[in-house]
């Protein structure tokens, strides 16, 4: 209608406000300028570190955090908190998804009251030591990747600025683990535990070396929740980020227990046309996919799914038609990367869609095997990955209580001894997944079958697949090795490792 | 039995142990341990040193052990060939605890 | 049998984990002359102390013509090794005096006299000429085997892919092992990556007549086995076979048949080793009959 007296009477009546051009602050001017000048003028790119760190409004005391997804070869980490550290910040709360051995400078921002609380899945090197021998005030809190991703979304972790690394991210903020243009220098596939902190920080500011064309789709991490973009050197260093195609072990006691493994699989009633499968990254575990994919290709099945920790063997297995999908949170070497750049059923997947605890639909969920590693097993199933046989933290809690909880069949691998140290023995030194959720132990001397599955022991028995009591084996490793002295722990509580839903497992002390 | 010349057996590989003996103005039998799983396992290991030596026959010695994960019946084999190189005698109980 | 070297402790604590039918814990070539000494300890104190499983525990000793044989042998029969392996075997003669001192040892360590066996490796031309002479012996003796590269280097040739160096050895090995009615195992298989060759060559030399084959990697026992073992097809058949045998026994006959067929009694003899061979590497395990 005309927009005349009786127009606005009306709009008085309705109490709306008519539209007037230019009136809104918040809108945006039409502007005439082709894209690229547009785009070189206005967008999230900021001319430093410091200066987003001033935008995002950090203050001390506050929470931050980054994402793993560069392994050891990640730069992000350090430099951020040198910067923060010259800025004048203090007792920052640290919430990376988890930290490697390249990490170490962290020990000296800690004694200088840089950082004063740490929350990861895991820890490494210098820095795991220092930590073990009583570095920190605060202990150290371990969660699983489903577990931080739960506490992120509950807001029992409150991000306030999130520094997240990416391989290629345009002017707006679209930002991916690989790059479709320019020099591609630090590849590193999903970014799926970087979404979490994208989604839910205050304040998200991600660091590249390759900014990209708008729009840098498909997009791992949309522009939607970035805040600012800094340009830096280098992200990650490429050569310790990730290699080419994850190579199967050749040490022999390995090779041994994947074949097991294998062959526990295939004859565990999990083993039909369409079932679901996640393997470790590395040694036994890995080299299980070697065995399993003969067994797949003799008995004509094949997986609906692969989920992970996605190496070059399940890629393999993908082109193959062996598995008909990946669901991919964290990619472990380029071969992965590069498939999930390409293969669009190579699905990126971010940590609550892999494994938040409360939610029926996680990918963990639907998993009918899984396999995974261990550095000590206990009588009772329950399972250490975090702390070696010395007590030092050394490893990473990662998505195994999350996997183990939610596969129908999980299956832990380890040999009997590594060297002199029994690795099956009465207590583990910190209890990383519960043994109720843990069903079959496979080492190179015999396989154990939780007591709560009987149906498995049985089914392995009819296939003529020797069942071992745990004990027995604790009791065959402690008669070669010897019993072992207990460790001269102190008491000071230095880590807490939690269950998925923050629950205490159990409590890491200082080493004396 | 004496030791005429300080000996060595054993390699740095894992799973062995590295034996140097020598003789000792002492008169006792000093262990100087360094292991990779010393706090589970080095007072054992100390123990096996001893004992074997003891075994072979002889009461004084410096012993300087670095280990890598060996058991027990390494131990013993390495400590009895650094034993026997020392004292160039080739004398040994085969029967023992049959 | 898979070959552990005598001075390697790391492999020594376990080799019985990867299913080989023996264990070979070598004092002789894979040992260096200044390490004779360790390796004998070590192999000594690991006899005496790991328990091994199923797997019969062979001990290649040094040639009592070397400083070390000697030893070796005192040590390896108080160990308790149930099987001394005399490598270089050439005459006769040799077996018994290894015998006399292995008999002199079983003595002064309360060991029952007879219960160590021996195995003679022949690696020469000499071994070969001697082979039924070696072969008998000794009722100790439970097995000859050929060492395929000293018994190159003594005929002045050299290895070759198909063997064909090897042929007349292996043959003599395997008439003088039947005669005798001892066992024969053929030589290793250095290439350990290529399995396809091992495959082959295994494959060729059952049908020769071995009984087994050495091994020097754990890899290589899978694929080995696997050659031994009888398919489902063959076992089916083996079955079958003694079935119309009991059959026939059973009516009083001497004349076997099976679909219209006469069988010798050979082929009788042939399918009863068949479902020995199938039991002892576990394609048929016995609480399955039916």
């Amino acid at each position: 209608m005309t927009q005349d007296q009786a127009f606005y009477t009306a709009l008085n009546a309705l109490n709306k406000a008519a539209y007037v051009p230019g009136e809104n602050p918040r809108l945006y001017d039409k502007d005439p300028v082709p894209l690229k000048n547009r785009m070189a003028r206005e967008n999230k790119i900021v001319e430093s570190l410091e200066k987003a760190v001033e935008l995002s409004g950090l203050q001390n005391g506050m929470t931050i955090s980054f994402h793993h997804h560069f392994r050891d070869g990640d730069h992000i980490v350090n430099l951020v908190m040198d910067t923060l550290a010259r800025m004048g910040f203090r007792d920052l709360r640290l919430a990376p998804s988890s930290l490697s051995d390249v990490h170490a400078p962290l020990i000296q921002h800690i004694k200088n009251g840089v950082i004063s609380h740490i929350e990861t899945s895991g820890c490494r090197g210098a820095l795991a030591k220092a930590v073990s021998q009583g570095l920190m005030d605060d202990p150290m809190v371990f969660r699983s990747h489903g577990g931080r991703a739960a506490a992120i979304e509950e807001d029992e972790i409150h991000i306030d600025v999130a520094f997240l690394g990416a391989s290629s991210c345009d002017p707006f903020g679209n930002a991916n683990g690989y790059s479709r243009e320019g020099e591609e220098k630090s590849m590193c596939g999903s970014l799926g535990y970087a979404r979490v902190d994208a989604q839910y920080a205050d304040s998200v500011i991600v660091l590249t070396d390759n900014i990209v064309g708008y729009p840098n789709v498909p997009f791992g991490i949309s522009q939607r929740l970035v805040d600012y973009i800094v340009c830096v050197d280098d992200v990650g260093d490429a050569s310790k980020i990730m290699t080419g195609a994850t190579r199967f072990s050749t040490n022999p006691h390995d090779l041994m227990i994947a074949e097991m493994t294998s062959n526990v699989i295939v004859h565990s009633g999990y083993f039909y046309e369409g079932f679901s499968l996640q393997t470790g990254s590395g040694g036994a575990s890995l080299a299980v996919t070697r065995f399993l994919r003969e067994a797949m290709i003799e008995k004509n099945i094949h997986a609906s799914f692969a989920l992970g920790g996605i190496t070059g063997a399940m890629v393999k297995l993908l082109e193959e038609g062996l598995v008909s999908r990946l669901l991919d949170v964290q990619s472990f070497d380029l071969d992965a990367a590069q498939s999930l750049k390409n293969n669009r059923f190579h699905q990126q997947i971010d940590a609550n869609y892999y494994a938040n605890p409360y939610r029926r639909g996680a990918a963990v969920n639907q998993l009918d095997v899984v396999v995974l590693s261990a550095l000590e097993v206990d009588t009772s199933f329950n399972v250490n990955v975090l702390t070696g046989s010395d007590g030092v933290i050394r490893g990473a809690v990662g998505g195994h209580p999350d996997t183990a909880a939610g596969a129908s069949l999980a299956i832990v691998v380890c040999p009997l001894m590594r060297g002199r140290m029994p690795c099956v023995r009465d207590h583990v030194n910190t209890i990383v997944t519960p043994g109720n959720t843990v069903d079959v132990l496979v080492t190179d001397q015999g396989i154990a079958v939780n007591p709560r599955r009987p149906e498995v022991a049985e089914r392995l028995e009819k296939a003529h697949l020797k069942v071992t009591p745990i004990e027995e084996l604790a009791r065959r490793a402690e008669r070669i090795t010897g019993k072992p002295d207990p460790l001269p722990f102190g008491d000071k509580v230095v880590g807490i490792c939690t269950y998925r839903d923050g629950s205490v497992l159990d409590l890491i002390r200082n080493l004396t | 039995m004496k030791i005429t010349t300080p000996a060595s057996a054993g390699t740095m590989e894992s799973g062995d142990i590295m034996i140097e003996i020598e003789s000792s103005d002492q008169r006792e039998v000093e262990v100087v341990l360094k292991s990779s799983v010393a706090n589970e396992f080095g007072k054992q290991i100390v123990a096996t040193i001893r004992n074997a030596v003891e075994e072979f026959g002889l009461e004084y010695a410096v012993i300087n052990a670095v280990d890598k994960g060996a058991l027990d019946c390494t131990i013993r084999a390495r400590v009895a060939a650094a034993c026997q190189r020392a004292t160039s005698s080739t004398a040994f109980d085969w029967g023992k605890n049959a | 049998m898979l070959f552990v070297p005598g001075n390697n402790p790391g492999m020594m604590s376990d080799a019985h984990i990867y299913g080989s039918d023996a264990l070979m814990f070598d004092l002789e070539d894979s040992v260096t002359l200044r390490e004779k000494d360790a390796a004998r300890l070590l192999v000594y104190h690991a006899l005496k102390t790991i328990h091994y499983g199923d797997c019969e525990r062979v001990v290649r000793v040094n040639p009592l013509s070397t400083p070390f044989g000697k030893a070796d042998i005192e040590a390896m029969v108080a160990a308790g090794a149930q099987v001394i392996r005399l490598p270089k075997t050439e005459t006769a003669q040799d077996i018994l005096d290894m015998e006399a001192e292995i008999e002199r040892a079983e003595k002064q360590f309360g060991i029952p006299i007879g219960q160590t066996r021996m195995m003679a490796a022949i690696e020469g031309a000499l071994g070969v000429v001697n082979a039924y002479a070696i072969a008998t012996a000794s009722p100790r003796l439970v097995a000859i085997a050929l060492g395929a590269e000293d018994y190159c280097a003594n005929l002045k040739t050299s290895r070759s892919l198909e063997g064909s160096e090897l042929l007349y050895a292996r043959g003599a090995i395997v008439v003088a092992a039947r005669a005798a009615r001892i066992d024969c195992i053929d030589t290793v298989f250095s290439d350990v990556n290529n399995e396809d060759q091992l495959i082959k060559e295994t494959q060729a030399i059952k049908q020769l007549g071995f009984d087994g084959k050495s091994v020097i990697n754990p890899r290589q026992i899978k694929p080995v086995h696997r050659v031994f073992t009888p398919t489902q097809k063959e076992i089916a058949k083996a079955n079958r076979i003694l079935a119309a045998s009991r059959e026939a026994e059973a009516r009083g006959s001497g004349v076997v048949a099976l679909d219209g067929k006469m069988i010798d009694r050979p082929v009788v003899i042939r399918a009863e080793r068949t479902l020995e061979l199938a039991y002892a590497s576990r394609a048929v395990f016995e609480e399955d009959e039916v």
